[in-house]
């Protein structure tokens, strides 16, 4: 049985007399990975932040796990990951993640296992009292990830989550978040990487503030009669 | 208690940031020695003076009075010509009917000085020709009583003999209920300089701090975990407080054994208030911050929220200022906090003692606190 976990219905969103999102419509359900596609300047992040109740809807509405965004509390039941790593440098990439850790309300106990087990899913854990100012761009971007992850969190919001990492990690985080749908969490998660924008359940094409489709990968491929997500992706945008 | 977790973090990030540390402690210290020594030396004006046609006991006069030292001309042209090269301050010149003084006015102190000099050389002068007039009257008066006869002369020795005693000079004894003779215009401004080193190191490192946090995505970051909007700020409070609580105590510290200041009243109450105004002065780097996109529109704002802070502390005397002036120091947190280290260090009054003080910068650090957990609704709306 899966329910809804995310469900974003006409969703409008203003700044100022420039309408971002117009009719945005979206589900995410448990189990499952939801893709978030589009060019710069889509809306993706408001997307996201509305999902997050920073920014709150003009029109239509947000829920998260049934319940009206914003809402504070609901906030420790969400990982979330932004397009910027967001880390403190001055701090190793442990202090990071038990700073993290205790702001989302995770007891002490639960805080040591949780940061080893995130640390070797993201392949942290040699360098993980290493200061972060000295970490490459793709280690910062796996601690980032990492800090989504700490405590099992029932939804995953990851913004960009793979840019900068190289292949062999990719996969494994993929893999990672594979067995997260099969635990029955979500996911949603923006790309620009097209060929993982095939290893998600749906796709959402987002292209000037409305979502022009919204279903699997497969079902996309067959509307548009091409053969990659990179092609309807193209062709949808031609025919805007 | 995700404040306290908040103040941790930013403890330990000072903590690492070795070359801010070194600022905060090391700098105040440096420049509070500056200013000692600088307004030590200030406290004495030296004048030369130049005569022309300036009597001999006149010149003696000037010459007696401390910090004035005297150099005669031929001419005025000769003692012009000293006056343009800076050797001399000013030239007295005797006239027909007085003295004609011509002051360089490059340093009004010495104008003023030589003024003065000229005034004290004059009195003197009348003293010693009245002295000697008087010598003269009694020297008569002697001759006429010794030929008076003996009853009268014994009746008037007797009446004189009183007033012979108070002639001499009445001796001034000097008491201080502050410091001592070389108390100076250091030790005036000293209180305010404490509470503004304070005031001015946590306004510009925690709205630094705050903008980094924003500028590098950590804020939206922690505004996306649950933590109230309320802890972030309160967070920031409790580092930046005890940050401030060690800085006092450093600068008192340097004052007291480097200095040799007199702190009459105690030093607890005096990081009380320094506590208090730090509170204000990371409450208005904050709210600062906010309007600030980055680190350089930061320091726009010191010309703008910090030089007024001096202005109006209460290091340039207000009482002389026009109301409208005056009435802008209300609003100044420093002057409140100046004027409470002031009673502190110089009368010894007690924290009951500056309940307005105290409960002025209270009432801005509830009123900007306030502001600050409302204004993070930019970056998220719960």
């Amino acid at each position: 049985m899966t329910t809804k976990i995310v469900s974003l219905a006409h969703l409008v969103k203003k700044f100022g007399k420039q309408t971002v999102l117009q009719d945005v419509n979206l589900d995410v359900a448990t189990g499952q990975i939801v893709g978030l596609i589009g060019p710069s300047g889509a809306g993706k992040s408001t997307v996201i932040k509305t999902t997050l109740g920073m920014e709150v809807a003009d029109g239509g509405s947000a829920t998260v796990f049934g319940e009206t965004m914003p809402n504070r509390k609901l906030l420790s039941r969400i990982g979330y990951m932004a397009q910027t790593d967001a880390l403190y440098d001055a701090l190793t990439g442990r202090e990071n993640l038990q700073f993290y850790g205790r702001m989302k309300g995770l007891s002490q106990s639960d805080l040591t296992s949780e940061i080893d087990h995130v640390a070797t899913v993201v392949d942290l854990t040699a360098d993980l009292d290493k200061r972060t100012s000295g970490y490459s761009g793709g280690m910062n971007r796996r601690l980032s990830l990492a800090i989504a992850l700490l405590g099992q969190p029932e939804l995953l919001i990851l913004d960009e989550p793979t840019v900068g990492i190289d292949p062999a990690l990719r996969r494994s985080i993929w893999a990672e978040l594979g067995r997260i749908r099969d635990e029955g969490r979500a996911i949603l998660i923006t790309t620009h990487v097209m060929d993982e924008a095939e290893l998600v359940d749906e796709v959402a094409l987002l292209l000037g503030g409305k979502v022009m489709a919204f279903d699997a990968p497969a079902a996309l491929k067959a509307e548009y009669q091409v053969d990659t997500i990179e092609e309807v992706f193209l062709k949808a945008e031609g025919e805007l | 208690m995700r404040a306290w977790s908040i103040a941790k973090r930013i403890m330990t990030e000072m903590l690492r940031d070795k070359r801010t540390l070194a600022l905060m402690f090391v700098a105040p210290i440096i420049i509070i020695t500056m200013l000692n020594v600088v307004f030590s030396s200030n406290a004495t004006t030296n004048v030369n003076i130049g005569a022309v046609s300036v009597s001999q006991t006149m010149r003696d006069d000037l010459g007696d009075i401390k910090h004035v030292s005297i150099s005669q001309y031929r001419s005025k042209t000769a003692a012009k010509k000293a006056l343009k090269d800076d050797k001399i301050d000013s030239i007295i010149q005797k006239t027909d009917d007085g003295y004609s003084v011509t002051y360089a006015n490059t340093d009004a102190s010495k104008t003023t000085a030589v003024k003065m000099a000229l005034k004290t050389a004059m009195t003197t002068s009348t003293m010693t020709t009245m002295k000697d007039k008087l010598k003269t009257a009694s020297t008569a008066l002697a001759k006429i009583q010794s030929q008076l006869p003996a009853a009268a002369r014994q009746k008037m020795a007797s009446q004189s003999t009183g007033s012979n005693q108070s002639v001499s000079a009445p001796q001034i004894s000097n008491h201080y209920v502050y410091g001592d003779s070389d108390t100076g215009f250091f030790d005036k401004i000293l209180p305010i300089l404490l509470g503004f080193f304070v005031f001015f190191f946590v306004f510009l490192i925690s709205g630094m701090a705050l903008l980094k946090e924003r500028t590098s995505g950590t804020l939206d970051r922690l505004l996306a975990t649950p933590v109230k909007r309320s802890d972030i700020v309160f967070g920031y409070m409790i580092s930046y407080g005890i940050l401030a609580v060690f800085q006092t105590l450093v600068i008192i510290s340097a004052t007291i054994w480097l200095l040799g200041i007199d702190i009459v009243g105690n030093v607890f109450n005096l990081i009380v208030i320094n506590l208090l105004l730090a509170l204000v002065a990371l409450a208005f780097g904050i709210l600062v911050s906010t309007f600030a996109r980055s680190e350089f529109q930061m320091v726009q704002f010191i010309p703008l929220i910090v030089v007024p802070q001096v202005f109006f502390s209460g290091i340039i005397p207000l009482d002389t200022m026009a109301n409208w002036v005056k009435a802008i120091s209300y609003i100044i947190p420093i002057k409140y906090s100046g004027d409470a280290s002031t009673a502190i260090i110089m009368r010894g009054t007690t924290l009951t003692g500056l309940g307005l003080d105290i409960g002025i910068l209270l009432i801005f650090l509830v009123v900007l606190t306030g502001l600050n957990i409302v204004g993070l609704r930019r970056y998220r709306k719960v």
